[in-house]
């Protein structure tokens, strides 16, 4: 940049000091398997937190099997079927869905959106892998403890979690309990890293209002997850204690199997207090980074600038803040003060502003794009619908009155499956086929990621949608079997044979998801290095895909990342690092 | 949950001013360069820093608020607990008061290391160091007995929730000066037989020093909950 002239416009502040020392790894183990770079770091999470969902995802069908047909499979007791729901739960909100956005995406997108060579701290980035990895397989092996897992429930609700009666209360909820608080410790190292460099690592250029929204989303969700994870971590901590020493920080005086249990005077709503302190924000810990990748391929894809970005990035601020101040309204039914009930339901509503804010200026994105129905924005746009249908329901469940009949019913998981589970998931499918060919330098298979899209968006409509319906008449969740009941009409049996139907084509079909990732991998097309036309950082490295140290020059960014159709220039798309003078070679010469 | 709140609530101001200031007023759909944003990565010497940060210090910075929220989370549980009725307080040993001094003068000692730092005085660094670990050690020696004391009395950890709080918070604390620790010699041991001050190790005795400044205060605020009951 030393000779050119330095204008108002094109002037870049100069680089004060040499570029830091990259690590280097000299032998196979460092450079695969104890890796330091962020790509490869994210790319293991990624794997970790697929494969453990996979298993999550088997659990489910086992768990659907049984309801549509009860007691004709020998395998499922009710036992077992605690434990498939308690593992199911945990595995794919915090496992996977957690692990995913933050650990295989952040680590991804940060350093090459924000023109960095790696992450600030790549050792402890990789410590914060295999930490997690540990905390994965001491969660597997509490299958195979002597009383096997935990059946507690996802919220591991005491004195029910560790008294005798729960299954899994010998080594199971003892394993459970370790292995959140190792996943919560390995967390942290990876979100201090996130967000210091988001903070301290962009490229020359790269002003904080220049961020693609997909690290503002990753950024915020992190600084939630880093703020919001201690509480699980201190509820562990207690009922660990609980467990293991018989302190009575949850445990009230109860008598147990006709015996007076040496607990005595422990608060079990303070457990409950704290779990939802932690899990709430968790909820948007997920959804924001949600949020941001779709708001990237929306825009790609539609060939138009994301509709009011300023009002997006206030957007996600505001979820985020909201999302702390929102948390007793799972705690209706626990009973509280009604003004407190009262100032929860309307935080809880009022949480529904930014979040239509963000909804309006998706749909404003798309409105008179030059849309390219490509697979990713296939899955983006199905997000838009999923997320407004599970939103809408949410509407409902704030309030304290419709949601006391409602809670624990199948419109509960109807509504959260649908907001927290099937849109995140579509954004990650979506995400995973925008960025395929960035990230092994191959083309997806076209066709295959159709019929992909279409059995998992309309599938999930197929399961989720009669579970309103079934909610609404009153069919508690969590049930093993429901035998005869008044007020459960007899046809719904036939909707749950049709529901767990839907589930396993819709597990089966994920197997084109699968083969495809697999064969292109070796049998796809080279993939030109910027397929979409997008204007992002992580399609200008100079190898596809990028190799140790991301960039040959880091970049200097002139732009916002949604310079897509400007009038006036015939390319439609103005990458962030094409500085003004640059830009006006590439303007139309007719005018 | 009134205490973590409150944290939270002043944490969220700090956040939410901050962004205003970098985010107010900017239209990110003009093209051209833009001079505020962050100018270079790389490492400058720690002294001569200015007012810049250091990506270290930024990330003491986030993790001292992990900190905090964990044991704002504690503290805030130990609040709701006490007003139960059935709350039986735990007597504080004396000790305590002479653990609080010794913590104090870690602190100091780490003051001291850091000055020496600035004074490019690496003798009174290692010793400042040195000292502030012992007096670490000695400080969380004198915390068992603290609880030896307590136990012979028969104050054990299950008797009662105000017992399992103090056990809970004081391990805690320990656990955290523990890790604190570890940093520290590694420090120690780069420094040991150096003539000068690498950048990697002067910057980690400025953060040690911050550390352990944060854990005083967080141990002073336990001490007077504790204390409160």
């Amino acid at each position: 940049m030393a000779d050119v002239i330095h204008d108002a416009v094109d002037y870049v502040p100069p680089l004060v000091v040499e570029e830091e020392e990259l690590y280097h790894a000299k032998t196979w183990l460092g450079k695969y398997v104890f890796c330091q770079d962020a790509k490869v770091i994210a790319i293991q999470y990624s794997c970790v937190a697929i494969g453990i969902g996979l298993v999550a995802l088997g659990l489910s069908i086992a768990m659907r099997l049984q309801i549509a047909f009860p007691d004709t499979f020998a395998f499922i007791d009710p036992t077992n079927y605690l434990q498939f729901v308690t593992m199911h739960g945990m595995i794919m909100v915090i496992y996977l869905l957690t692990a995913l956005f933050l650990g295989g995406f952040g680590n991804y997108m940060i350093p090459l959106m924000l023109g960095a060579r790696d992450m600030v701290f790549p050792y402890v980035n990789m410590v914060s892998f295999w930490v997690y990895f540990a905390a994965v397989l001491i969660l597997v092996a509490s299958f195979f403890v002597p009383g096997g897992a935990s059946g507690a429930g996802w919220t591991l609700y005491p004195p029910q979690a560790i008294m005798p009666g729960t299954p899994g209360t010998d080594g199971g909820i003892i394993l459970m309990l370790l292995s959140l608080a190792l996943f919560i410790v390995g967390f942290t190292m990876g979100g201090l890293n996130y967000v210091t460099t988001v903070l301290q690592q962009r490229t020359r250029g790269m002003s904080l209002m220049r961020m693609p929204l997909t690290i503002w989303a990753i950024f915020i969700a992190t600084i939630l997850a880093l703020l919001a994870f201690p509480a699980l971590l201190v509820s562990a901590i207690m009922m660990l204690l609980d467990r293991l020493l018989e302190t009575s920080f949850f445990m009230p005086a109860i008598i147990s199997a006709g015996g007076q249990t040496d607990y005595d005077g422990g608060s079990p709503v303070l457990f409950q207090h704290l779990f939802w302190f932690f899990g709430h924000p968790e909820v948007y810990i997920v959804a924001l980074p949600a949020f941001g990748l779709v708001s990237e391929i929306l825009s790609v894809h539609a060939r138009k600038a994301i509709f009011g970005y300023r009002m997006m990035v206030w957007a996600i601020v505001a979820i985020g803040a909201l999302s702390f101040i929102v948390w007793a309204h799972h705690m209706y039914v626990s009973g509280m003060n009604p003004y407190f009930g009262f100032f929860f339901a309307t935080t809880t509503l009022i949480i529904a502003v930014p979040t239509a804010i963000k909804v309006y200026n998706w749909v404003l994105t798309l409105w008179r794009g030059n849309i390219k129905l490509t697979v990713p924005m296939l899955f983006a746009i199905g997000f838009i619908f999923t997320f407004i249908n599970g939103g809408l329901t949410g509407l409902f469940l704030g309030n304290v009155t419709i949601d006391l009949p409602l809670s624990d019913t199948y419109f509960v998981v109807a509504h959260f499956h649908m907001v927290m589970a099937v849109s995140p998931v579509l954004v990650v499918f979506g995400a995973i086929y925008h960025w395929y060919p960035k990230i092994t330098g191959r083309m997806f298979n076209d066709k295959l990621g159709r019929i992909h899209f279409w059995f998992t968006f309309v599938g999930s409509y197929a399961i989720y949608y009669p579970m309103h319906y079934l909610g609404l008449e009153g069919m508690p969740r969590r049930y093993f079997s429901y035998g005869d009941t008044e007020f459960i009409s007899a046809s719904s049996a036939d909707l749950n044979v049709a529901i767990s139907i839907a589930a396993i084509f819709v597990a089966a079909s994920q197997i084109f998801f699968f083969w495809n990732m697999i064969h292109s991998l070796f049998k796809g097309e080279k993939a030109d290095p910027n397929p979409w036309g997008a204007t992002t950082l992580e399609w200008r490295t100079p190898q596809t895909p990028p190799g140790h140290g991301n960039f040959d020059e880091l970049p200097l960014v002139y732009r916002w990342a949604y310079d897509y159709s400007v009038p006036g220039y015939e390319q439609d798309f103005i990458p962030q690092d094409v500085s003004p003078a640059e830009a006006e070679k590439m303007a139309k010469r007719v005018e | 949950m009134q205490w973590t709140l409150l944290f939270l609530a002043l944490l969220m101001g700090v956040v939410v001013w901050w962004l205003i200031r970098q985010t107010v007023n900017v239209k990110p759909w003009v093209a051209g360069a833009n001079v505020d944003s962050v100018e270079s990565e790389g490492i400058r010497s720690v002294v001569d820093m200015g007012g810049a940060l250091r990506p270290s210090k930024v990330a003491l910075g986030v993790f001292l608020a992990v900190v905090t929220s964990v044991f704002a989370l504690f503290i805030s549980a130990y609040s709701i607990r006490m007003e139960v009725g059935d709350w039986r307080p735990l007597p504080e040993p004396m000790l305590l008061w002479a653990n609080t001094g010794i913590l104090i003068l870690c602190s100091v000692f780490l003051y001291g290391a850091w000055m020496a730092v600035k004074r490019n005085n690496v003798q009174g660094a290692k010793l400042g160091m040195t000292l502030g670990a012992v007096m670490t050690l000695v400080f969380m020696v004198g915390q068992l007995l603290a609880w030896d004391q307590l136990i012979t009395s028969g104050y054990v950890i299950s008797g009662n929730p105000a017992n399992a709080f103090f056990y809970t918070l004081t391990a805690l604390h320990a656990a955290h000066l523990i890790g604190g620790l570890i940093v520290l010699i590694i420090a120690l041991q780069r420094l040991w037989n150096a003539e000068e001050f690498a950048p990697k190790v002067a910057s980690s005795i400025e953060l040690c020093g911050v550390y352990w400044h944060f854990l005083l205060a967080i141990w002073i605020i336990l001490f007077s909950f504790l204390l409160n009951t």
